[in-house]
């Protein structure tokens, strides 16, 4: 790219010019991706290439989010649909050439079959069927004998040489029996029995009859809005991102927008904060903007905290111009001269990722002076956490980059009032701003279209714990609980069934499986005694202890809390103490009594959210697990037999 | 051997030290919200913050050596002392943590106090605790000098302390 300032005109080409190469690949390289080997991949992969002397295009990018497919691979060309291929290392990327690129050649157990499911072959002919068996047991056996008929009677109708068989590594469906999903068509079948092998290739394969009493229909429950590029463009290139729409949605609040009318979309799209509390994201704008002072600041919390969720994580890695671009808008709908990310600093890839995307603006002007040649100027810095969890609490992450103690302050004032330097602040979190540049690409009313009346557009999860398949999700609000678990992550996934799914990580609470079919709304998990929070979502199943669970959590906080206040530090120390002794199998009824009590109290007397909410985790499991805690107080041979709580070293 | 060079070598070192310090200090100078940012820098050089090398800021920067003190005590990410050699992060977030990070945990300490006792560890292996270290797709994950081993159980620690590479 030239070193000549951006235009508003000259943003549009990169648009219109966008064409995608005929064969690529693109390997997730997030953290996650190249913990398990994504690297290696990567580096065998393009000494593949070089050695085939194949014209294809190989692009490293973010993670789409399957982690526990890791490392991720996506392969378009061959007149196929794009192929998602997991579980990779350096010899099956090897084989990608020498196999699929040279003569369609699928490796087994790789691929991972789309949810985006067609209805119909529209008269193309099949290329591909990936086959595996969803039930319980074994069914990797079962799957082999499924790919053996089907390759036979395909021989029989002289279609073998035409039509390959696969074994996927997932079908995106799950106790339902055999499943198969053609290709490219995606038309896909369930409950395939012997029996219906012969109409599969009689009827489907060779006359393209779709089965209708197989057919799964379509539709992946997910919506991709804040994750809409991550794994799919190159995110250490600005112009990969310029392509994909990028910087359309800051040219349009710039060129066509003043900041009112900017905060005014913001307030018709609905998007509330997603950071934790959920807070209306338009109305922290315009309470910064109405502010009066030389001098307003935005702030990009990529502190994320909770012990088990890595959302935004994956968003600065996979998409990091999308938060950005979300930064910019801020800063002009508030009247900010400067941003500031704050970052923890054991995401280093996150780091480097942003810091080279600031850098990159500067260049292409559109960090800056005069950005846009529109009059608005706004530079961006990146300042580091220093692992303390408390930082991300506004008051305390301000105290921080002025480099004091991460100590919160009473709020009010707010930090929109009174924020960095004294100067009014807007705090925005990672995901926030990426959907935020989202919304001014298309519009307020576009985003305010998924979702519920309360909680618009989608939210992303961290899914992990005891789950089939842990991932990163993103699912317009108001989908149930249930369909985000079972239809998407698989379900139980390790031979127990799911007892509880816990939200909102140390401020949130756990939800048993029987209330799964609540739709996820900020309301809703409100009323159940969780929280929405940034967006982790533990699976625990029959192993689990809730009591194990609650003590996790509160040692968590007790660990992180900052100590400025009695209630918390004092409340804290004491109600993990008791939570230890009845896990230990040493407590009385009445300590149950006198948890509730602290509870209260810390909920009351805090100072900060910390503080406030570090009880929830040990009420919902009071609520819902009662019977856990007393048969610990009562028998407590229950918590030595299935080995938890033992103090290990 | 002799004190004498080993002695050089040292004054050598602390003044280079020294000099960094200023430099670093001088690079962020006209920064704003810089003290945090600093203290990153030089922990990421020496490995830690060594008391004189605080004492140098304090001069470098004019904040009091109190309050930089203050600081680096309530960051736990600061160090005041030097690290081992080998440096292993046992992920304690929450789905590792269901996943068993405890008995890895206990099973890791286990061996590296075999290996000392039989005398084989040379090294000095420092055993930290981190919260999610954001790959819990791969639970439960420990990472050894920078190189992170995923889907473990307890029984890979030997292998994870030879170093072998791969998940
Ligand atoms: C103890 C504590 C930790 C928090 N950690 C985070 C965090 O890691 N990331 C985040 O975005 N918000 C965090 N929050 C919430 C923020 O204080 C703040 O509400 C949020 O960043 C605002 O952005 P939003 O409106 O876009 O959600 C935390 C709050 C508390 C009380
Ligand atoms: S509630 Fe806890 S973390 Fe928050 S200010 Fe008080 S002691 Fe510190
Ligand atoms: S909890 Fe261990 S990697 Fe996230």
């Amino acid at each position: 790219m030239d070193k000549q300032p951006l235009t508003a005109r000259e943003l549009d080409t990169f648009v219109q010019e966008a064409s995608v190469a005929e064969r690529w690949i693109r390997v997730g390289m997030d953290t996650g991706g190249i913990a398990a080997g994504a690297q290696e991949v990567y580096d065998a992969l393009i000494e593949a290439r070089d050695s085939s002397g194949l014209d294809i295009d190989i692009q490293q990018t973010g993670s789409i989010g399957l982690s526990y497919a890791d490392p991720v691979v996506l392969v378009g060309g061959n007149d196929l649909p794009t192929l998602v291929l997991g579980d990779m290392d350096a010899d099956s990327a090897r084989e990608l050439f020498a196999g699929y690129f040279r003569d369609g050649r699928l490796l087994d157990d790789r691929v991972i079959a789309t949810k985006d499911r067609g209805t119909d072959f529209d008269g193309t002919q099949q290329q591909v069927i990936l086959v595996k068996d969803t039930g319980d047991g074994d069914s990797h056996h079962r799957t082999t004998i499924f790919q053996n008929l089907i390759r036979e009677d395909l021989e029989a109708r002289g279609l073998d040489q035409k039509i390959a068989v696969v074994r996927a590594l997932d079908m995106g469906l799950y106790h339902r029996g055999v499943c198969v999903q053609m290709l490219p068509s995606r038309v896909t079948y369930a409950s395939v029995t012997g029996a219906d092998i012969r109409r599969l290739v009689d009827e489907s394969l060779r006359n393209g009859i779709v089965l209708d009493d197989l057919l799964v229909p379509g539709g992946d429950p997910q919506e991709r809005i804040s994750m809409r590029n991550c794994g799919s463009i190159d995110p250490s290139e600005l112009e990969s991102y310029l392509r994909a729409g990028g910087y359309q949605g800051l040219k349009r609040a710039l060129v066509d927008m003043n900041p009112e009318q900017v905060i005014e979309e913001l307030k018709t799209s609905g998007l509330r904060g997603r950071g934790g509390a959920g807070y209306p994201t338009w109305l922290k704008w315009k309470n910064t903007r109405g502010q009066e002072s030389d001098r307003r600041i935005v702030i990009c919390n990529a502190d994320e905290g909770d012990p088990g969720a890595f959302m935004d994580r994956s968003i600065l890695e996979g998409d990091p111009h999308s938060v950005l671009e979300g930064m910019l808008i801020a800063a002009y709908a508030i009247g900010a001269d400067t941003g500031f990310f704050y970052i923890r600093v054991e995401y280093p890839l996150a780091v480097k990722r942003v810091q080279k995307a600031i850098k990159q603006c500067r260049e292409a002007g559109l960090l800056g002076e005069n950005i846009l040649g529109t009059g608005f100027s706004f530079d961006a810095k990146v300042r580091f956490g220093a692992g303390a969890f408390v930082c991300g609490e506004e008051t305390a992450l301000i105290a921080s980059i002025e480099g004091r103690r991460g100590s919160p302050e009473p709020r009010p004032p707010y930090p929109s009032i009174k924020g960095l330097w004294g100067k009014p602040t807007s705090i925005n979190n990672v995901e926030t701003l990426a959907t935020v540049s989202a919304i001014l690409e298309k519009d307020g009313n576009w985003y305010a279209g998924f979702g519920t009346e309360e909680s618009r557009g989608t939210k992303v999860f961290a899914v992990t714990g005891k789950v089939r398949n842990p991932q990163l999700v993103e699912v317009p609000m108001g989908t149930p609980i249930r369909t985000i678990i079972e239809d998407i992550c698989g379900g139980a996934g390790h031979g127990s069934p799911i007892k509880a799914v816990q939200t909102g990580g140390p401020s949130g609470g756990v939800i048993p499986v029987d209330k799964m079919d609540t739709p996820v709304t900020y309301e809703a998990l409100l009323e159940l005694g969780s929280i929405m929070g940034s967006g982790g979502m533990l699976v625990m199943d029959e192993s689990d202890s809730m009591v194990d669970v609650a003590k996790f959590y509160l040692g968590f906080c007790v660990e992180e809390s900052c100590g400025k206040c009695a209630p918390c530090r004092v409340g804290g120390f004491q109600m993990l103490s008791l939570l230890k002794k009845i896990h230990a199998g040493d407590g009385v009824v009445s300590d149950l009594d006198t948890l509730r009590d602290i509870c209260v109290c810390m909920q009351t007397a805090s100072l900060c959210g910390l503080g406030q909410t570090a009880p929830n985790p040990v009420l919902s499991t009071l609520k819902y697990f009662e019977h856990e805690y007393l048969d610990l107080v009562t028998t407590p041979e229950t918590v030595t037999s299935n080995g938890k709580g033992r103090k290990h070293g | 051997m002799n004190a004498d060079g080993e002695l050089e070598k040292l004054v050598e070192w602390v003044e280079g030290v020294r000099k960094r310090v200023h430099e670093i200090a001088g690079e962020w100078q006209d920064e704003e919200g810089s003290l945090i940012m600093i203290l990153h820098a030089i922990q990421d050089e020496i490995g830690y913050i060594p008391r004189g090398v605080a004492n140098e800021l304090a001069k470098a920067t004019g904040i009091s050596l109190a309050r930089i003190y203050e600081v680096i005590t309530f960051y736990t990410y600061f160090r005041l002392t030097p690290p081992g050699n080998h440096e292993i992060h046992v992920c304690m977030g929450t789905a590792c943590y269901l996943r068993g990070a405890e008995s890895i945990q206990a099973k890791l300490l286990q061996q590296i106090d075999l290996m000392k006792a039989a005398g084989g560890a040379k090294d000095d292996f420092q055993v930290d605790c981190v919260r999610c270290i954001g790959c819990c797709g791969l639970s439960p994950a420990v990472v050894m000098d920078g190189k992170t081993y995923g889907r473990l159980n307890p029984e890979d620690s030997p292998e994870i302390l030879k170093q072998k590479p791969g998940v």
